[in-house]
């Protein structure tokens, strides 16, 4: 068996760090005197690790507000409500507090912490270059000193011994160079250069998210079957636009929504939701159908590498289709009415059909329906829905006159008049086929009932780098906590009886136990090829 | 189709899991308690004059142990009756493990084959999950024999946890709502539950290590260890320090993937791969936190730091799971959990 020594853990010791070509950590440098010499400590002072890590936490510690409170862009109406409701909300909001991911201030730390980062990296790819061209250290003067080492005798000649170790060394993966006082190997490059990889590919990840947000653009539409769109800003309900980006960027394709089709589990949990789409890539192309679900957008355009334009399905609603004719029975409204869920449960909804297609103004009014795809009553008598799907649909009517055009759609002013029915009824429930005649002589019917869809748009040119970037990272960060840098050492010298003593020894800066395991193994093989004949115990 | 009858075989599977859990947990204990008191007798038989320097010389303060295997725990070397008896509670508490996680892979398998999908679909599922994880990482340890005496420091959590998953968070077994039905959710969420439960393994070890650390240092101080004596039979600090690191840098590449998996998915669900939703954003700040650790680590003047910055990421993993999951509205909350609705209906 070989005697292998073991000796104190040198952390500390310069051998040790040696195998780093980590740049030291710059506590506090000595009081700069001009201002060359304040610009240069005070970069060191960036680029130290201390100070990457202040920045690191001071990241995550920015993060922590805006995933709790309401955001900006995802929760607008909670940002306002906070806002009126506490005292401190005007100040939060003058802290960009509603609006942190886009926040001055977190902009600064990121940015700040990739300067920081550049600066590490810089002066560590050019060492690393430089550590791969140079060749592994020479012996060093005492294998006693190393945290691994080891003596054996043996027969071969001790130029013999090192070819034959060299060789077994190259066979199996070390960098060897045999000089004439020994034989010094060395592996694990690969821990430093996948080291750089994943802070290269972070940096990469941040140019690809910075592209996204300058060329990228998204779009909101709602749609009722039949209708489509064509890609153009002009006919998007919501939209956002990267700084950089130009209209005639845009894909020149159109969608037409053919239909929507929802499947519920009999608890009433959604199964699949589908939108039926026929669409043409550009104008004059062969039209072509597509099913637009969960997980299964539809893409335009895109190539191996940026990935075109996505449509996909971003929620759905009911669709009530109201006829509303004057008193001399011309029809004024005829459509699907696009109805907001006011739960996302069992789908009830509301909405409202705006009749100002009348010359006079003073005759023009709304109808306000409250529409239950399967009509239940709430513990305190008012209609609600039992279920998402249309089984028991109502649809509950009521009359506004005055000129319903403000604030949207979706709303009407405040102060429109009650209109009643011709029956002097204030409401009507109405089922599909069902009419209400109000008193103004006009007359509501409820015709049948179909479900919209509201597609989101987007188109961010930069998701792939930032994917590559991510796979890098990834694989940077395997290599770089798996692969261990290690050193190996052999000397071989006659001795006075004629034969060889050989001295191995190694060092590891990572994992000793593992190195210890390492170097035992790689001993007990080469030991027979160099014709081992027996330990000795060194003092 | 769904088969009922293997979901509730998967129930009762589970309450027997737990039932071995806690009765190894309990076990532990008594292994625990056995030893303090052999170690109590062993130091009441020797002079303390001796006594003090052999303690100095076990946490091996001042004198590096290097790479080679721990010196044995204090009691291995009082012979005597708590010696023995340790020894049993000792076998039984790894006995109960060993067959506590068979009957929780087979509950979980069964789950899985009872509602026809991925055993990870709700909360009460990816506890159960992120467990057996975590029993089976501490398993590894024990055969690796790096994980002496941790037995109780694991298995209370492991006990809370699955409790916690069992009463409060319990799902009926019920197939997936239609955004979760991906082949991602089999990759993304597999990733954050084998992430999940080594690095919370991790939190525990980086917990004891904080403790054995101050142990150490008030004992070789010459002071009262206090409630730092819990740590008393464990590793050293260093052991534990190189324990801690080498599960980090497993789950740590890990979650990350998971993180980037997901990113991934939201970009196909969502139209978006990155939105800034709550359980995105403290999966980031997690991640920055262990990427804090190791930095610190591998750099010598701020390596005394690195238990502390990995116990914090551990602490944000628990709010990221508990607090984010249940409370913050986002698109991954979990409509399965009553307690969601339950806690909004007070405010």
């Amino acid at each position: 068996m070989t005697e292998t020594t073991e000796r104190p853990d040198p952390t500390d010791t310069a051998a040790r760090a040696a195998l780093t070509t980590k740049p030291v950590d710059v506590r506090r440098s000595t009081p700069a005197r001009s201002p060359l010499q304040h610009v240069r400590s005070g970069w060191r002072r960036l680029t130290s690790m201390r100070t990457a890590l202040q920045l690191l936490f001071l990241l995550a510690l920015g993060a922590v507000p805006g995933s709790i409170l309401p955001q900006h862009g995802q929760q607008d109406a909670l940002v306002t409500t906070f806002i009126n409701t506490h005292w401190y909300g005007p100040l939060f909001d003058r802290l960009s507090l509603f609006d942190v991911f886009a926040a001055p201030w977190f902009a600064a730390i990121y940015l700040l912490l990739f300067v920081s980062l550049i600066g590490c990296l810089m002066p560590r790819i050019r060492l690393h270059f430089r550590a791969m061209r140079t060749p592994p250290p020479a012996p060093p003067r005492h294998f006693a000193k190393l945290p691994r080492s080891t003596t054996w005798q043996a027969d071969t000649t001790p130029a013999a011994t090192l070819d034959i170790v060299g060789k077994a060394l190259r066979r199996k993966g070390w960098r060897v160079l045999v000089r004439d006082e020994g034989l010094s190997a060395e592996r694990g490059y690969l821990r430093e250069t996948g080291n750089l990889i994943f802070h290269i590919s972070l940096v990469l990840l941040l140019a690809g998210v910075a592209m996204g947000g300058l060329f990228g653009y998204k779009g909101e539409i709602i749609r009722t079957p039949g209708v489509g769109w064509a890609n153009l800003l002009g006919q998007y309900d919501e939209q956002s636009t990267g700084r950089a980006f130009r209209q005639s960027e845009l894909a020149p394709f159109s969608v037409t929504f053919d239909s929507f089709k929802a499947v519920y589990l009999p608890t009433g949990e959604p199964k699949t939701y589908d939108a039926y789409v026929t669409y043409t890539t550009h104008p004059g192309a062969t039209p072509q159908k597509y099913d637009i679900r969960e997980n299964h957008p539809l893409v335009i355009g895109g190539s191996w590498f940026t990935g075109g334009t996505k449509v996909y399905l971003g929620g759905h609603g009911y669709a009530p289709h109201l006829r509303i004719t004057d008193p001399q029975g011309n029809v004024v409204s005829d459509d699907d009415d696009v109805f907001l869920p006011t739960e996302t449960t069992n789908y009830l909804s509301e909405g409202y059909v705006k009749v100002t297609n009348i010359a006079d103004k003073k005759q023009w009014f709304a109808i306000h329906g409250v529409f239950t795809p399967t009509k239940a009553k709430g513990v305190q008598g008012q209609i609600i829905s039992g279920f998402p799907a249309a089984n028991d649909p109502e649809l509950l009517v009521n009359a506004l006159s005055g000129d319903p055009s403000a604030p949207s759609v979706y709303d009407v002013p405040a102060g429109m008049q009650q209109l009643l029915g011709a029956d002097k009824s204030t409401t009507a429930g109405l089922r599909v086929g069902d009419s209400w005649k109000l008193a103004n002589g006009y007359t509501v019917t409820f015709t049948g009932i179909t479900q919209f869809a509201n597609f989101q748009i987007t188109d961010d040119p930069g998701k792939e780098l930032a994917l590559v970037a991510a796979i890098l990272i990834v694989v940077g960060l395997i290599l770089s906590l798996r692969v261990r840098r290690r050193r190996f050492w052999v000397r071989a010298r006659l001795q006075d009886g004629g034969r060889t003593v050989i001295e191995a020894g190694g060092l590891a800066r990572t994992d000793p136990e593992q190195f210890a395991e390492e170097f035992a193994a790689l001993v007990e093989r080469l030991r027979p090829l160099t014709g081992a004949t027996g330990p000795i115990v060194e003092e | 189709m769904p088969h009922p009858s293997l979901a509730h075989a998967s129930d009762l599977l589970f309450r027997i899991t737990l039932a071995l859990y806690a009765m190894a947990m309990l076990a532990y204990v008594a292994e625990l308690a056995f030893a303090r008191r052999g170690l109590i007798r062993s130091r009441e038989a020797v002079p303390a004059a001796v006594a003090v320097p052999e303690e100095r010389a076990l946490v091996g303060a001042g004198a590096p142990v290097g790479g080679g295997p721990l010196p044995p725990a204090p009691v291995d070397r009082s012979a005597g009756p708590s010696s023995s008896r340790r020894l049993t509670f000792g076998l039984l508490a790894v006995g109960l493990v060993g067959a506590g996680w068979l009957v929780h892979a087979a509950e979980v398998i069964t789950r899985g084959i009872g509602v026809m999908r991925v055993p990870w679909g709700n909360m009460y599922e990816f506890s159960s999950a992120i467990c057996l994880v975590v029993v089976g990482a501490f398993v590894v340890l024990n055969v690796q024999r790096r994980a002496t005496n941790l037995g109780v420091f694991v298995m209370v959590p492991v006990v809370l946890y699955l409790g916690l998953a069992g009463t409060v968070l319990y799902a009926r077994a019920e197939p997936l709502q239609p955004v979760l039905n991906s082949y991602w959710l089999v990759i993304h969420v597999a990733a954050a539950i084998i992430a999940t439960g080594t690095l919370m393994l991790s939190g525990v070890v980086s917990s004891v290590h904080l403790g054995r650390r101050r142990y150490e240092r008030l004992v070789t101080a010459g002071k009262a260890p206090g409630f730092s004596a819990l740590t008393r039979m464990l590793p050293d600090a260093r052991t534990l320090d190189r324990v801690e690191y080498r599960i980090i840098a497993f789950g740590f590449p890990i979650w990350t993937f998971a993180v980037i998996a997901g990113a991934i998915w939201a970009e196909a669900a969502w139209g978006h791969y990155w939105q800034w939703d709550p359980k995105e954003t403290w999966a980031l700040i997690s991640w920055i936190v262990y990427a804090a650790y190791l930095h610190a680590r591998s750099t010598p003047g701020l390596r005394k730091w690195a238990a502390h910055i990995s116990s914090l990421a551990f602490a944000t993993m628990i709010f990221n799971y508990y607090v984010v999951n249940l409370l913050i509205v986002g698109k991954h909350s979990y409509a399965g959990v009553k307690v969601a609705s339950a806690l909004s209906a007070l405010h």
